[in-house]
């Protein structure tokens, strides 16, 4: 007879068995930085394609002690990083906070927080498909094989032909990175702009992939280069004006509809940085201090 | 085996179960040497080729290559990666239909640079000088470059496969019926340039075809391969003109006929 | 002023209020009970335990409740559910020669040992609304007792062809150099995998995925030539070994369907022709899914049995990779999750490349 009781899950949802073997795939995986560990993911009960990687990845990691941080699209607040910090909340009882100095344990879906990461902090990606070389070749059989020859030519004869039809690399996120010299990696659907943060950073980087059941890591202080041309190098986004809350003009800017008649104005895409920002006196052209001012002098 | 040959086949049995492609084969390729492989169609010859050129692992035999650096290495004693980088590298191979070897998805430029992106070229403006110089060694228009190859004729098809395989400066050039399912007037065509390419290049190059025309044309000695083995072999004039074997003088007159 | 886009947490607490009240619907219409899904929607359930991998007909009908009878829906609760369960360990083999029949049906041949039994099938009903249905209270017509009981022993059809040596051995996979059978709920699905894998697969694939599949064999790619050896739908005993006990005890009986189809013949000169094997089997009444999945089985063993592989059902990555509603449904309804970010990036690009393109046309018509 089936129990319809809720019953009491184990802390961090998953059970002690299942962490031990995600764990043992991020140690192969913090081993050998850039390769794939194919791991045996388990159903979760969010959807695949949601997180579930991620969340497998830091349900294996975490501790009563951690401090967690979820963020989608860089903000806090967006639905599915509310989702899933609940769900944490909910297994695992541990302190979560919006502040990414203060985390731990940082789980992200599309952003590397604008803030830069120390040591001891683990930065978790949510991935949903993992292999770098899949659109250029379908077969797992033949890409697994590619990584282990180390045969990459396929990858850039992509970004010769972006180049040639578009004048210029028309990769803008999931943008191809290179990990200390050998494995070519996706960095998931990240934009291009978060590359750099890869970069020799003093943070560990955990990579999760729950449909398609690959882990993989970037150990902290580990070269990332992303792939470019000598004459045509590598470049990250930059918009025309700064964030119209708090006056950045160094973060990954969201664009914003107003209205119907062509109004937009471009905000930080990390909430916490910018609203931090504005706690700290940063003001751009639609903070409320600006408005008041404009609305003071036109009264 | 012959000290300064490139390549030597000794012994080569490939099995396909109990039935046997091809048996005991053995012959050295020289440096700058094209070496005709003539038969009917289940002879042998194509996979005699496969064989030699490290993509069938033979029942038994051995085929060893000189390299660059003057070592002679077993094919099928090295480790796929080393064999798979010479494939790509010093090696070529052209199939008879192009599409096999070409990316029919990406632009012929693309095509002619995969080898070189491969091999770590890392300049775009190079890599598409390098496309274009093929281009034009293979007299197909430079304002062609960005095109895909599903835009070329069967014509163009093959000779962007050949700019393809010989951009990375290969020693040699594995040919299995370059110039089959052509039509007359563009096979002429492509014999005239793959001759000029050979000689000017100073290829090495094994070809197989059932065209005695073409072997004629392009190399200088032919093996003569029937039921899976080697018949008769010597210069190419020779075999065609003086053939001894009867089944060579059958081949030969059959083609008188026509 | 504007202010950043806030109260996703209160949001999504409103939808899961909104989507009770929905799933009860009209309050004033009685409550649907779990007895009623289990006894009235049987289908219902055996799909939900077939795909949902766990044989548990309350479970079932809980999920197929709450998920408003969306059946993925209802997979994907009982999916997420039996991840958590403890694993004692694996069952011994269910014997299906075994099965307390309900149905058997062989199209091979007319009468055999055990004969045909139709049993409770939708086959030969005509497709008419039956608007009695539609006046509820009325009583059921009671299907009569049979005059004799269903043979003891009921010999396997397939096993019949193969006494004579007309079919092939059935063959375990090719991934038998263990006596260990693959299990792709803890083991990662790799390729290429043997046929114990792909029939777990499979058995847990999404019902008009292997449908479309076993269809598109009939209609020639990669077709087989199959005919129903044997339809077998029944219970089964289930043994377990307990370590301690090293002896097998029955721990329950479930609810199956099978089906084992006879193929296109194989043969050479040396080897004289045989009927070669595919095989399907589900928890439940799922009789479709086991028959397509017969088909699939057959078509996916091409590079076995050594032929040409030229359609998508022959592809083992292919099936395989895409046959997981729960893993499909995730990935293509994550499509309407944010991707602000990653439209900003490609929105930025296009308007700089437009800007681009317009900048050179304007330059080489003042050229001119």
């Amino acid at each position: 007879m089936s129990n319809f009781e809720n019953t009491a899950y184990n802390f961090a949802y998953l059970d002690e068995q299942t962490k031990r073997m995600i764990r043992r795939a991020l140690l192969k995986a913090v081993a050998i930085p850039g390769y794939q560990v194919p791991f045996a993911s388990r159903e979760m009960p969010m959807p695949y394609g949601w997180g579930t990687g991620g969340i497998q990845v830091t349900a294996a990691v975490i501790g009563p002690e951690d401090v967690l941080k979820v963020i989608d699209q860089g903000s806090d607040d967006t639905t599915n990083a509310v989702s899933i910090r609940n769900f944490f909340q909910k297994t695992t009882n541990v302190e979560t906070t919006e502040e990414t100095a203060k985390a731990s344990l940082i789980q992200t879906r599309h952003r590397i927080p604008e803030t830069p990461l120390t040591d001891g902090q683990i930065l978790v990606y949510q991935v949903p498909i993992p292999e770098p070389l899949r659109f250029l070749e379908p077969r797992e059989t033949e890409t697994r094989k590619m990584h282990a020859l180390e045969e990459y030519g396929l990858m850039h004869v992509k970004l010769y032909e972006d180049i040639s039809r578009h004048g210029d690399i028309a990769t803008t996120y999931a943008y191809p990175v290179n990990v200390a010299g050998r494995y070519v990696m996706d960095p998931s659907p990240t934009p291009k702009f978060d590359n750099p943060k890869m970069n020799n950073m003093p943070a560990l980087q955990l990579f999760g992939a729950g449909r398609e059941k690959r882990i993989y890591a970037i150990p902290p202080y580990t070269e990332v280069v992303s792939l470019d041309f000598e004459d045509y190098p590598f470049t990250i986004q930059k918009w025309e004006e700064p964030c119209a809350l708090c006056g950045e003009t160094e973060s990954f800017l969201d664009e914003v509809i107003l209205d119907d008649a062509g109004g937009r104005m471009f905000v930080c895409s990390d909430s916490h940085y910018c609203k931090s920002r504005q706690e700290q006196g940063h003001s751009g052209s639609q903070s409320p201090d600006a408005e008041k001012a404009s609305r003071e002098v036109a009264e | 085996m012959a000290m300064n040959s490139l390549l030597s086949v000794e012994n080569l049995t490939v099995k396909y179960g109990d039935r046997v492609g091809c048996r005991n084969v053995g012959f050295d390729l020289f440096p700058g040497e094209v070496l005709g492989v003539v038969g009917e169609s289940g002879s042998g010859k194509s996979t005699l080729l496969n064989a030699v050129s490290g993509q069938l692992p033979p029942h038994s035999g051995r085929v060893s290559y000189k390299t660059r650096l003057n070592d002679r290495c077993d094919i099928y004693g090295m480790t796929e990666p080393e064999r798979r980088f010479l494939m790509r590298t010093d090696w070529a191979f052209v199939h008879q239909n192009p599409r096999d070897g070409l990316r029919m998805s990406v632009s012929a430029g693309a095509n002619i640079g995969e080898r070189l992106m491969g091999v770590g070229w890392r300049h775009y403006g190079e890599i598409r000088e390098a496309g274009l110089n093929w281009l034009e060694k293979v007299e197909i228009d430079d304002d062609r470059v960005d095109d895909l190859p599903s835009t070329f004729s069967g014509g163009m098809l093959q000779r962007l496969q050949i700019a393809r395989n010989l951009v990375s400066k290969p020693r040699l050039v594995f040919m299995d019926e370059p110039t089959g399912g052509l039509d007359v007037s563009v096979q002429a065509r492509l014999l005239d340039l793959l001759r000029g390419l050979v000689s000017d290049l100073g290829l090495s190059v094994m070809i197989v075809t059932h065209d005695l025309a073409v072997a004629r044309l392009l190399s200088h000695r032919l093996m003569v391969m029937q039921g899976g083995q080697v018949v008769e072999s010597g210069l190419t004039d020779q075999v065609l003109d003086d053939p001894q074997h009867p089944y060579s003088q059958l081949l030969v007159s059959s083609i008188l006929q026509v | 002023m504007y202010v950043a886009v806030k109260g996703g947490e209160k949001a999504i607490e409103n939808a899961h209020r909104y989507l009770a009240e929905e799933r009860r619907g009209d309050p004033a219409i009685e409550e649907l009970s779990l007895k009623q899904i289990t006894e009235q929607l049987s289908h219902a359930v055996s799909r939900v335990m077939a795909e949902g991998s766990l044989f548990d007909r309350e479970l079932a009908a809980l999920a197929i409740k709450q998920a408003r009878g969306d059946l993925i829906e209802a997979i994907f609760l009982i999916r997420a559910y039996r991840t958590t369960l403890p694993r004692f360990g694996y069952s011994a083999p269910i014997n299906t020669a075994d099965m307390a029949l309900d149905r058997r049906v062989s199209a091979t041949f007319k009468d055999l040992p055990g004969g045909q039994i139709l049993g409770p099938t939708f086959d030969y009903t005509h497709r008419l609304l039956d608007f009695a249905l539609a006046a509820e209270g009325l009583e059921a017509e009671q299907a009569k007792e049979a005059e004799e009981a269903v043979d003891e022993d009921v010999p396997r059809v397939l096993e019949l062809l193969n006494k004579e040596g007309l079919i092939e051995a059935a063959v375990p996979g090719e991934s038998d150099e263990s006596s260990s059978v693959g299990d792709l709920t803890r083991e990662p699905l790799e390729f290429p995998a043997g046929r114990d894998v792909r029939l777990q697969n499979l058995a847990r694939g999404d019902e008009g995925f292997i449908l479309s599949l076993g269809y598109s064999t009939q209609r020639g790619y990669a077709r087989n030539h199959a005919f129903v050896g044997e339809i077998r739908i029944g219970h089964v005993a289930v043994e377990f070994v307990p370590e301690e006990l090293g002896f097998a005890i029955e721990i329950g009986d479930i609810l199956v369907s099978e089906c084992e189809t006879v193929n296109q013949f194989q043969g050479s000169k040396k080897v004289p022709a045989q009927f070669t094997r595919g095989y399907g089997l589900a928890f439940g009444h799922c009789e479709r899914k086991v028959i397509a999945m017969a088909l699939v089985d057959r078509a996916l063993r091409a590079d076995e049995l050594g032929e040409e592989k030229s359609a998508p059902v022959q592809d083992e990555e292919f099936v395989l990779s895409h046959s997981d509603n729960i893993q499909a449904t995730g990935f293509v309804e994550h499509i309407k999750l944010p991707h602000y970010v990653d439209f900003q990036s490609e929105l930025e690009l296009v308007r700089r490349l437009r800007a681009n393109a317009l900048r050179t046309q304007t330059t080489l018509e003042a050229a001119e």
